[in-house]
């Protein structure tokens, strides 16, 4: 544990990308396979399942430390974090531990199978004998929140560093349906075969935002279709069986039941890469109608009838078995197409319809029609490109419709977590209504950390009143709020709920009596609702 | 029967002697627990500290009115006797104890209670009353000890060293940094001091306190005519272009607040040591628990908190509302 806890400190603490590979790449050359094994499934999202309440740990730190616990809560306020106030209140060990990371991860999975009193014992134990940077850790993976922020691309770069085998194909090998029980090390990086598993799904291409049309030459060498608001998925078919990928490599196949019948109509080994869109009479149903079944693992009949999904289909990545990410897209995009023209139009499945244009300004035009068609922009992908693993500028842009945004009213602050805790940064915001102020949404990001420096010491000067971590403030300050959709929600006060709100920028210009109404944003969920 | 301290908008007052103690407004007699900028300011008519604290003074006030006493030495002043003692805090930092009729009471000014072998350690004074700074007043405030942090700063400094990089460690100008100073081992290689840590360096030196070789940080001055070197900077200067001349660096900051993980990562800074001049948690219970004082004033820090702990601890315990920051959370942003 002591190895992982000083790589865990080193990416914690550097802001250099640099070092932070170095370290990785220092780690993955000289740990056990094991350590190695459960480094990479912690770093890549595969968490042990949590083994305690939170409230639990909180009450028995508190009873180790000698604390009351309102002083344990107002700690944690401070600090931000569960397990980092745990691992800070906590005693100083006594006889100090030198076990590795796997046998402390065996451990809190056998706690977790033994009664209360057996585990409180358990856990005790551990805080007493790891010191501060491993007692955090492990308390991390007790709550089932560790988190670290290092992208699966970062720890691939340091895999390859520290293997000599190329990145893609690590990226490859790193996905799917594995954890460190079905696998070993060797099996998973060091084994020649990465298709020995049928459900592995190939790395998602992704694009960045268009930076300027200029760059892209002649208008004759893209392709350009619409950017559909669904959930991106990856439909594998193999060995008769299918499998439904998230882009963030989530299975969703049981969320999605309807998608069974490409099985049939489908041929064995394909991939399609595509959008899942609620969808009804040829046309996309508004993200909501797809909200509602995310995150169910079963999904009711009545749902299913409400908010039916196809699969919009955007690329194909495997025919017949064959990897074909390296034609180039037109050829990828014609075979594709000659698949789902074989596909009834009964099944779940469509062709993601091509924009045509001859010029920049007509493509343009087309993109301002997207909130009505229920898209959120234009997709454009070069005739000739590949399909490369992970987020790549050149090949693919997307060309994202403007957000919507609205002036609102900041009325409540609460602090975040982790890196920003002791920062202001979770806001409420409000807009008008006649002399009062209705709360319609929350926003915590799009400042800079010196904005959020600066409206954090107003806060702390100017609370009103508290209600446990969220502060009330004098409604002073107008932001200008963007989002990208905006739906009637009866939950909320202000009868909207918006998607992906963030703040755009602080009108420090812009005096309350300016900023937008109620009426306003009833409107705007007219217009686009 | 009446206080011995009341606490005024101007600070803290004594009517019996009628004087300050660390006042934040201009007042005819000041009497001065250390030289940190929150607790010596500008524009006493008169002065009274230790002869290391007025040292200071003079350099940053300039021409004052400041007359010194040794610690432990008694002083009338109208009806009050008050004498300093060490706090641990800086050198010449004192706890400034005040007897009227029979009364003690003592405001602590800034303490530690752990020996950083710089300022004089930290002498517990028995009194009434005890008027307690609590910058790091929770539990989750415990420092690391003394030894570890030597060894932690010592092999940063040298794997900078073999790896080619500067080593740049941000600290408060008076007190940290002549500490730091103190722990790091000069043979791995040359120190070199930002302008602000050498004019203090300069002020202690010339009071005996015996501190390594140190550079001062001048135009020709930078990473290749001193490789290997570590740099002892005020936080602030740490990113700007004045730490550019130094080249590839690993760099870091000393402050009790890098305890906390966010913290140390908002600061963005390659390492994070945990060192402060203030009391923790065990500190400040220790110290006040030492006083045998039954009424405990606390004043900044996190003083709703700590207070509320003294009086589940069985003490007579109040906030006392004052302008000083001590190594404050917003500040630590600049000099911690």
């Amino acid at each position: 544990m002591k190895a992982f806890a000083a790589l865990f400190a080193q990416l914690d603490e550097s802001t250099k990308t640099s070092v932070k590979v170095a370290a990785m790449a220092d780690y993955f050359r000289n740990a056990p396979d094991q350590d190695k094994l459960w480094t990479a499934a912690l770093f890549t999202g595969r968490r042990p399942k949590r083994v305690i309440t939170a409230s639990k740990l909180r009450l028995w730190a508190a009873e180790v430390a000698g604390l009351p616990d309102w002083l344990f809560e107002e700690s944690y306020s401070i600090v931000g974090d569960l397990a980092e106030t745990i691992a800070l209140v906590l005693p100083a060990p006594g006889q100090i531990s030198d076990e590795s990371l796997t046998y402390w991860i065996m451990r809190l999975r056998e706690l977790g199978l033994q009664d209360e009193a057996a585990r409180k014992a358990g856990i005790i134990a551990a805080w007493d004998s790891l010191p501060h940077a491993e007692r955090f850790l492990f308390t991390k993976l007790l709550t089932g929140g560790f988190r670290i922020g290092i992208s699966a691309k970062l720890m691939t770069r340091a895999l390859a560093l520290a293997t000599g085998q190329p990145e893609p194909e690590l990226t490859h090998k790193l996905m799917g349906n594995w954890t460190p029980d079905s696998v070993t090390w060797h099996s998973l990086i060091q084994a020649e075969d990465p298709t020995a598993d049928q459900s592995r799904p190939y790395p998602f291409y992704l694009a960045y935002g268009l930076e300027g049309l200029d760059s892209l030459g002649p208008p004759a060498d893209w392709s350009a279709e619409r950017k559909w608001d669904g959930i991106r998925g990856q439909f594998i078919l193999r060995g008769g069986s299918h499998y439904l990928w998230s882009r963030g490599e989530d299975l969703m196949t049981d969320r999605f039941p309807e998608l069974a019948q490409l099985c049939d109509a489908l041929p064995d080994g394909t991939v399609i890469d595509g959008e899942v869109l609620a969808f009804a009479d040829e046309a996309p149903l508004p993200f909501a109608a797809l909200q509602k079944r995310i995150g169910r693992k079963t999904v009711p009949r009545k749902l299913l009838a409400e908010a039916p999904v196809i699969l919009m289909a955007y690329d194909l990545l495997e025919q017949d078995g064959h990897d074909i990410r390296s034609l180039p897209f037109a050829e990828r995009r014609g075979r594709l197409a000659d698949i789902v023209a074989r596909v009834s139009t009964r099944a779940p499945l469509r062709l993601s319809p091509q924009v045509t244009f001859t010029t920049w300004a007509e493509l343009a035009a087309e993109r301002a029609k997207s909130r009505d068609l229920g898209a959120e922009g234009l997709m454009l992908k070069r005739h000739d490109s590949p399909y490369l693993a992970g987020r790549k500028k050149g090949d693919w842009w997307k060309w994202k419709v403007d957000p919507l945004t609205i002036d609102a009213v900041m009325i409540y602050a609460q602090a975040g977590s982790g890196r920003r805790a002791n920062l202001f940064t979770d806001y409420t915001f409000a807009v008008r209504d006649g002399d009062a102020l209705v709360p319609f949404t929350k926003a915590y990001s799009g400042l800079t950390d010196a904005e959020f420096r600066q409206i954090t010491a107003w806060v702390r000067k100017n609370t009103l009143q508290k209600f446990g971590p969220v502060r009330q403030v004098p409604p002073l300050h107008v932001f200008e709020i963007a989002f990208e959709g905006i739906n009637e929600s009866p939950r909320h006060k202000s009868g909207v709920a918006l998607r992906f709100p963030r703040m755009l920028r602080w009108r420090q210009d812009k005096p309350v009596a300016e900023a937008n109404t109620l009426a306003d944003l009833q409107e705007m969920l007219r217009l686009y609702g | 029967m009446a206080d011995v301290l009341t606490f005024t908008d101007r600070g803290i007052y004594c009517p019996a002697g009628d004087f300050y103690i660390d006042p934040w407004r201009p007042v005819p007699r000041a009497l001065i627990t250390h030289a940190h900028s929150d607790h010596a300011r500008w524009g006493m008519d008169s002065y009274l500290s230790t002869p290391g604290t007025a040292a200071v003074m003079r350099h940053r006030l300039g021409d004052i009115a400041v007359e010194t006493i040794a610690y432990g030495a008694q002083q009338q002043i109208g009806d009050a006797v008050v004498s300093f003692h060490p706090a641990g805090h800086v050198p010449g930092s004192a706890q400034i104890r005040i007897a009227v009729k029979g009364q003690v009471w003592v405001v602590s000014g800034d303490y530690k209670t752990v020996d950083d072998g710089l300022s004089e350690p930290f002498d517990p004074v028995p009194c009434h009353a005890f008027i307690s700074e609590c910058t790091f007043g929770l539990p989750i405030f415990n420092w690391t000890p003394q030894d570890i942090l030597r060894d932690q700063i010592n092999r940063w400094w040298a794997d900078c060293a073999t790896s080619g990089k500067t080593a740049i460690l941000g600290a408060y100008a008076l007190g940290k940094a002549q500490r730091l100073l103190r722990l790091v081992d000069p043979a791995i290689g040359p120190i070199l001091t930002h302008g602000a840590v050498e004019n203090t360096n300069e002020v202690l030196r010339a009071q005996g306190i015996a501190l390594p070789a140190t550079i001062r940080v001048d135009a020709t001055v930078t990473g290749k005519t001193h490789p290997g070197a570590l740099v002892l900077a005020t936080p602030s200067a740490l990113g700007t272009t004045w730490a550019k001349r130094f080249g590839p660096s690993s760099t870091a900051f000393a402050s009790g607040w890098m305890a906390l993980r966010g913290v140390r990562r908002r600061r963005a800074a390659d390492r994070g040591f945990i060192v402060s001049d203030h009391a923790d948690w065990a500190g400040l219970n220790a110290a006040i628990k030492a006083t045998g004082a039954e009424k405990i004033f606390v004043t900044h820090g996190y003083t709703s908190a700590f207070q509320r702990w003294l009086a589940d601890q069985g003490y007579d315990a109040h906030v006392v509302s004052t302008d000083y920051q001590g190594e404050d959370f917003d500040s630590s942003e600049d000099a911690a």
